[in-house]
């Protein structure tokens, strides 16, 4: 695999909150059509470092270039047009708007059509809605959860509240799609589902960051993995190696087991 | 409304229909139906007035209960649309007013050599240009109160904009030196009424032997405006645009992370509800032919959130209720109070000023006592049902229930564990 594929690639990220060095030179490649995994323990690092990539905090140094394309993540909405596409750990959704609608939300950034076109409906208005509506209705499908369209997203169960996130986060058209603990609050059985699903947006060919505590999850699925502990990355690897790393197994259950 | 289906559940596949005909087609043919009954009646409704003799003040008040309407939707789009508490909305309201009033009327002549040298007689431009020229300066209003308000939410928006309504109104009140802009507190006057090609809408004009006045000729045209104004809020609450509004509403940061520019579209939410107060103002202007500050203070800003609130925020027709209730109930009593009270008393106990503001308060409260989202909120979906759990059938006859492998279209991996 040469370099042409790597399509994100984050160097020497550091943050710092008052007296917390939060990151310190913090970096990840990663690949096409890869599930890019990171974990570590609580306090780590991994949210923080994740929303320097998209945008919500600004980082005190960093390079960051998305498809060979360098990108400053100074506005969130900018680094979702970039095409880095985000869930949250504690589910944002749009509560009170469908399902449907929700999804749609997401075409947004790929979509056009203003003031003018919505008040006098004009004919690439209406198409644009119907494109709108039927790439949605295409991705609630997809994600599984299709009869929930005309549903409140609140209404909604927790794993299916997660499916639609994702949904939403797949109409933006995404070149890397960022989870944040996609797994969090699942039982045994969502989680399955939640992998089936994870592992069909890769056969598609996207690419995805996963933050998870799960780490069965996290080695089973991904393609590579990088632990952060104290804002430092400690390792970085295929998941088989990382998990024999003395410096991880130290950070996870403390030096007696390294 | 329309939106809930009777019996069984939703259909669980297949596409699902475009939201405005979610109807079958026979009582979508009913719904056509009934609103077209529904707009002949708004027609005749003034010309009945008329002709039982009952006299121009009920006209007068469903004109002025359609000039609520307007507000009422236009500040839907700030609060109700993209969730943005305005408490001084009535700002963009003056505004439009004092822009058609001073393009409409000798008082910029009669205070500036320069615009007397231009328009000896007083400005009097068509309603063509002042109206488009309110529209945009209610709009720029908007904008310019949207951008030091951007980051501010809740509460603290509410405040700051409740301060920049009063100090439009204190501007207003005290623009009448060293320049005199607004003519301070005696209010400009002599605003001319609006003049439609021959029609001058101030003067009775028989047709077919019919007397029709000049308040049925405004209700006519704010009939015109508020149909208008309804046309273009649900066109874009079904939009790229409404949408966007929404999830700004609903969680600026999810919306952002969505790639929505939520600055710009705050300032276009901000900016589309003036435009909508600044056409309601200059139609108020041209009605009453006269405006002073007095016409626009917080109380008034207050009751437009009211209108909105009480309505059901965010669903255009709890709003436009809410407005008409809440203009027109108030004002009935101005009238009805003392005979009522006569009648069932035989004596005055409150004054109608005080009747009215009495049970203006408990119908408040016992509307958000018992109809906390409004008098006729927008539909809910998916509330009272039990919704399928993973693995389980739920109510989702014939179509694949969420099982734990996934979905459908999505075969479980092999191998998983």
């Amino acid at each position: 695999m040469s370099d042409d594929d790597i399509i994100l690639s984050v160097r020497g990220v550091s943050k710092r909150f008052g007296g917390l060095q939060a990151l310190s030179d913090v970096g990840i490649q990663i690949r096409r059509g890869q599930i890019y995994g990171l974990i570590g323990p609580n306090g780590a690092g991994k949210t923080t470092f994740f929303n320097v990539i998209t945008g919500l905090y600004t980082p005190d140094a960093g390079e960051f270039s998305l498809e060979g394309q360098p990108y400053e993540p100074t506005a969130v909405h900018k680094v979702a047009e970039a095409g880095i596409a985000r869930t949250f750990q504690n589910i944002r959704l749009f509560g009170e708007m469908t399902a449907l609608e929700n999804v749609m939300v997401g075409r947004h950034v790929r979509t056009h059509s203003g003031l003018f076109g919505a008040v006098f409906k004009t004919r690439a208005e209406r198409d644009e809605e119907a494109a709108i509506r039927s790439r949605a209705e295409e991705l609630l499908d997809y994600v599984g959860i299709s009869q929930f369209g005309r549903y409140q997203a609140r209404t909604l169960s927790y794993g299916d509240q997660r499916r639609l996130e994702i949904a939403r986060a797949l109409a933006t058209d995404p070149k890397v799609l960022a989870l944040d603990e996609p797994a969090a609050g699942m039982n045994a059985t969502e989680k399955v589902a939640l992998r089936g699903l994870l592992e069909a947006i890769r056969r598609d060919g996207r690419t995805i960051l996963l933050i998870e505590h799960d780490v069965k999850l996290v080695m089973g699925l991904c393609n590579r993995v990088t632990v952060l502990d104290y804002g430092k990355q400690i390792a970085e690897g295929l998941p088989a190696d990382v998990q024999r790393n003395p410096a991880v197994i130290e950070a996870y259950l403390g030096a007696a087991h390294a | 409304m329309d939106r809930t289906p009777a019996a069984p559940v939703f259909p669980a596949t297949g596409p699902l229909p475009p939201p405005g005909c979610r109807l079958p087609f026979a009582s979508q043919r009913g719904v056509a139906a009934s609103s077209l009954a529904f707009a002949i009646l708004l027609i005749a409704l003034p010309l009945v007035i008329t002709g039982l003799d009952l006299g121009n003040f009920w006209i007068r008040l469903l004109a002025m209960a359609l000039l609520y309407v307007m507000l009422a939707l236009g500040l839907n789009i700030v609060v109700g649309m993209a969730g943005l508490l305005d408490l001084g909305y009535v700002a963009f309201y003056a505004v439009g007013a004092y822009g058609y009033a001073l393009l409409s009327s000798p008082h910029l002549s009669m205070n500036f050599d320069w615009i007397a040298n231009l328009a000896p007689a007083g400005v009097h431009l068509t309603i063509l240009i002042v109206l488009p020229f309110c529209l945009f300066l209610a709009a720029l209003f908007g904008v310019l109160l949207g951008i030091p308000v951007l980051k501010l939410r809740g509460d603290y928006l509410a405040i700051v904009t409740l301060g920049f309504g009063e100090i439009i109104r204190i501007f207003l009140l005290n623009l009448n030196s060293p320049v005199n802009l607004t003519n301070g507190p005696q209010g400009v006057g002599e605003i001319q009424p609006v003049q439609l090609g021959p029609l001058n809408l101030a003067r009775s004009v028989d047709v077919f032997g019919f007397t029709i006045s000049s308040v049925t000729w405004y209700y006519y045209l704010f009939l015109i405006f508020a149909a208008l104004i309804i046309v273009v809020c649900v066109r874009l609450q079904d939009s790229r645009i409404g949408r966007a509004w929404m999830a700004v509403r609903e969680d600026e940061i999810a919306a952002k992370a969505m790639g929505i520019n939520t600055r710009n579209m705050k300032l276009l939410a901000f900016g589309m509800g003036a435009s909508f107060g600044g056409i309601s103002g200059a139609m108020f202007a041209a009605f009453q032919g006269f405006i002073s500050p007095e016409s626009f203070v917080l109380h008034e800003s207050i009751v437009i959130v009211a209108m909105v609130v009480l309505g059901g925020m965010g669903h255009i027709p709890g709003v436009i209720l809410g407005a008409v209730l809440l203009y027109a109930i108030p004002e009935a009593l101005r009238i009805w109070a003392k005979p009522a009270q006569e009648m069932l008393f035989g004596h005055e106990y409150i004054a109608p000023e005080a009747l009215r503001m009495l049970l203006f308060g408990l119908a408040l409260v016992l509307i958000m006592l018992f109809r906390p989202r409004g008098l006729w909120p927008a539909p809910q979906h998916g509330e009272k049902r039990v919704l399928p759990t993973a693995g389980g059938s739920g109510n989702a006859p014939g179509g694949p229930a969420v099982t734990a492998a996934g979905t459908a279209a999505l075969p479980p991996a092999a191998g998983q564990t």
